[in-house]
């Protein structure tokens, strides 16, 4: 057990940065085991990457196109054994600040061959980021939204949700092509994705980009409400009474 | 090279030494042409008791002063060179020269026309002299209170200029290449030492444009060597003219911006273009990269960016140095425009306002002493004059 290497993946957009950390880690194996497990541009290759093989460290740089460090380790926590990670970062950022300088959790660019190793050596004893520990760091919204499915880690790009709708335990994310299950807080996603959705009533938020229009309908026993129309989707969502207002609002601003 | 060692922008000043403003810069006439003529309809406020008269004074007045005003702005205009070699006292005292002078000039001239009554004149020069002492120190104050404005600019330049983030980086991409690539290296850590004695000398001084532009030349090819492929620039310089004098680190800092905002956030590969060329007495530079509506994550960092260049452009150029950004489709542009300045043209000599280089294409007999000019921007490159 003790010989097992360190599974290692490198994640970072610039190719020599990539190559510096491949060299120190050389540089470590003589001293500690060490595999590397691949090598990823961005936080989104690096989630593909993981589905395949396992690591049990990630060692990943903050700001990256398509999907940055951070976002990278809110969706790790969806895979069924998170490796533990740690962020390589140039400069001081104001997104680590929550964290303990003397923790592992991230390591200064240039890293030094001792402060590396001494990071690794301790990878064995730590535990994965917590997502109370994720919620101190001051990070932007997300680009996608991750779902486990039979034990895999699905993306859904923020942009293509045209709803999202709680449901006893879940909420329900609709795409124009199918439904996933998420299992998060809606007025969390509410807070984080902000003016890209319009509450329209106490369990569900629309896209914006996705309202086709408004439909006053009459029910059996005579009372009236609103529908909102969607683009795309075959289906139209009820508007709640205390929600009314967002009608006049977004008829106004499409006119 | 080294020209701007004896030029002398024109607010460029040490707490000792003074100097009179830039008599031929548009934000310097407009300013005096307002003041004038706000102490006309002041004048004519205090004067008339009645409303309806006010408006018919002002008129009165502003006519009455609008010859000799716009005489004397000509004369500055004409001798503002000769002016700005002279030391403050002397040039003071003649910029109070001219204006008796024109008035004299100017009374004789329309006395015959509109009779003026007994002792006009006496009492027309010394308002006259009067408006001139507070317009001179005005300007006088003005520039005290800007060159501080210069200083911190300086200072900003030192913290603010170069993202910590792309000197890091660069320090790591070249341990990465020292193994393997020493040359390389070599020539990284060159270029990296070259960006920041620039950054660090005093900039207060106009410097040639061709080394700005190989200090990008520079910037860049660090940046390559982190960004790699991803990073694609292009060069249009064809008609440049490399003896333009511009403030340093006008557009390197543009530049970052560019990368900063442009290309890092791609995972495909970006062109920053790069375009500058004279027209119309000015020097333009136009610089694009790839825009994605990202929620303006970064919005704040590039602002200041581009109030720090635009602040210096309007320090050294007052209203004729302008910044301008748009977007434009699906890339984003910045616009630089200046004076065209040359270290021969802005040391005073007469011919201060030279035709500059695309009139000497346009074919008035080649007489310019321009036609062609080589600079040295990394590859040699030939800028027709």
């Amino acid at each position: 057990m003790a010989d097992a290497p360190l599974r290692v993946l490198v994640v970072d957009d610039e190719a020599p940065a990539r190559r510096r950390l491949r060299e120190l880690l050389d540089d470590c194996s003589a001293v500690l085991p060490i595999a590397i497990v691949g090598e990823a541009a961005n936080g989104r290759e690096a989630l593909d990457v993981l589905q395949a093989v396992a690591a049990d460290l990630v060692l990943t740089d903050i700001r990256m196109p398509d999907m940055d460090g951070i976002e990278l380790a809110r969706h790790l926590l969806k895979l069924p054994q998170p490796p533990v990670l740690i962020f390589t970062t140039a400069f001081h950022e104001h997104a680590l600040q929550a964290f303990d300088v003397n923790a592992v959790d991230y390591l200064m660019k240039p890293v030094r061959m001792q402060r590396l190793l001494a990071a690794l050596q301790k990878v064995p004893r730590l535990k994965p980021l917590t997502a109370t520990r994720l919620d101190q760091l001051p990070s932007t919204a997300r680009r996608f939204l991750s779902v486990t499915e039979r034990s895999r880690v699905v993306l859904v790009p923020v942009e293509d949700v045209v709803y999202l709708k709680a449901e006893l335990k879940y909420i329900t994310i609709r795409t124009v092509q199918r439904e996933y299950l998420l299992e998060e807080s809606l007025t969390r996603l509410e807070e984080e994705f902000g003016p890209r959705f319009v509450r329209v009533h106490r369990n569900c938020l629309v896209a914006r980009d996705f309202i086709r229009g408004f439909e006053r309908r009459v029910g059996d026993e005579g009372d009236a409400h609103w529908e909102v129309l969607l683009r795309d989707v075959a289906e139209s969502l009820p508007v709640s009474r205390r929600q009314q207002f967002v009608v006049r609002e977004i008829g106004r601003e499409n006119q | 090279m080294h020209a701007a060692s004896d030029m002398r922008p024109i607010i460029r000043h040490n707490s000792a030494s003074l100097a009179l403003p830039d008599f031929r810069n548009l934000g310097t006439i407009l300013r005096i042409l307002l003041v004038v003529n706000l102490m006309a309809a002041v004048a004519a406020l205090v004067r008339e008791a009645h409303w309806d008269r006010v408006a018919s004074a002002g008129f009165e007045l502003a006519a009455a002063v609008e010859p000799q005003l716009l005489a004397v702005l000509a004369i500055l205009y004409a001798v503002s060179p000769r002016l700005s070699r002279l030391p403050y006292a002397t040039g003071a005292a003649v910029v109070a020269a001219i204006t008796v002078v024109a008035g004299i000039v100017v009374f004789v001239l329309i006395d015959p026309l509109v009779p003026q009554p007994p002792g006009a004149l006496l009492r027309q020069l010394i308002l006259a002299l009067l408006v001139c002492m507070a317009l001179l120190g005005y300007f006088h104050l003005r520039a005290k209170a800007l060159s501080p404005a210069i200083t911190e600019a300086r200072l900003q330049a030192l913290q603010a200029r170069i993202r910590p983030h792309f000197l890091f980086n660069s320090i790591n991409a070249v341990l990465s290449l020292i193994r393997r690539e020493p040359a390389r290296a070599e020539e990284a850590l060159e270029d990296l030492a070259d960006l920041f004695r620039v950054l660090m000398r005093d900039n207060r001084d106009l410097a040639p444009l061709a080394d700005e532009v190989q200090l990008c030349r520079q910037y860049l090819a660090l940046e390559q060597l982190r960004l790699g492929e991803r990073l694609q620039v292009e060069w249009h310089l064809q008609s440049m003219p490399a003896d333009a004098l511009v403030p340093p680190l006008v557009l390197q800092p543009l530049l970052e911006n560019a990368v900063y905002h442009g290309i890092e956030p791609l995972t495909s590969a970006g062109v920053v273009s790069i375009n500058i060329f004279y027209k119309g007495g000015e020097l333009h530079a136009i610089l694009r990269n790839p825009y994605r509506v990202d929620g303006g994550k970064h919005h704040a960092g590039n602002k200041m960016a581009l109030a720090n260049v635009r602040e210096r452009l309007a320090l050294h150029f007052d209203a004729e140095g302008v910044l301008e950004s748009r977007v434009k489709a699906d890339a984003y542009e910045v616009h630089v425009r200046m004076p065209y300045r040359t270290a021969g043209s802005a040391a005073g000599s007469a011919t201060g306002r030279q035709p500059g280089p695309s009139r000497a294409v346009g074919g008035n007999g080649g007489a310019h002493h321009r036609s062609t000019i080589r600079v040295d921007v990394g590859k040699t490159e030939v800028f027709r004059g």
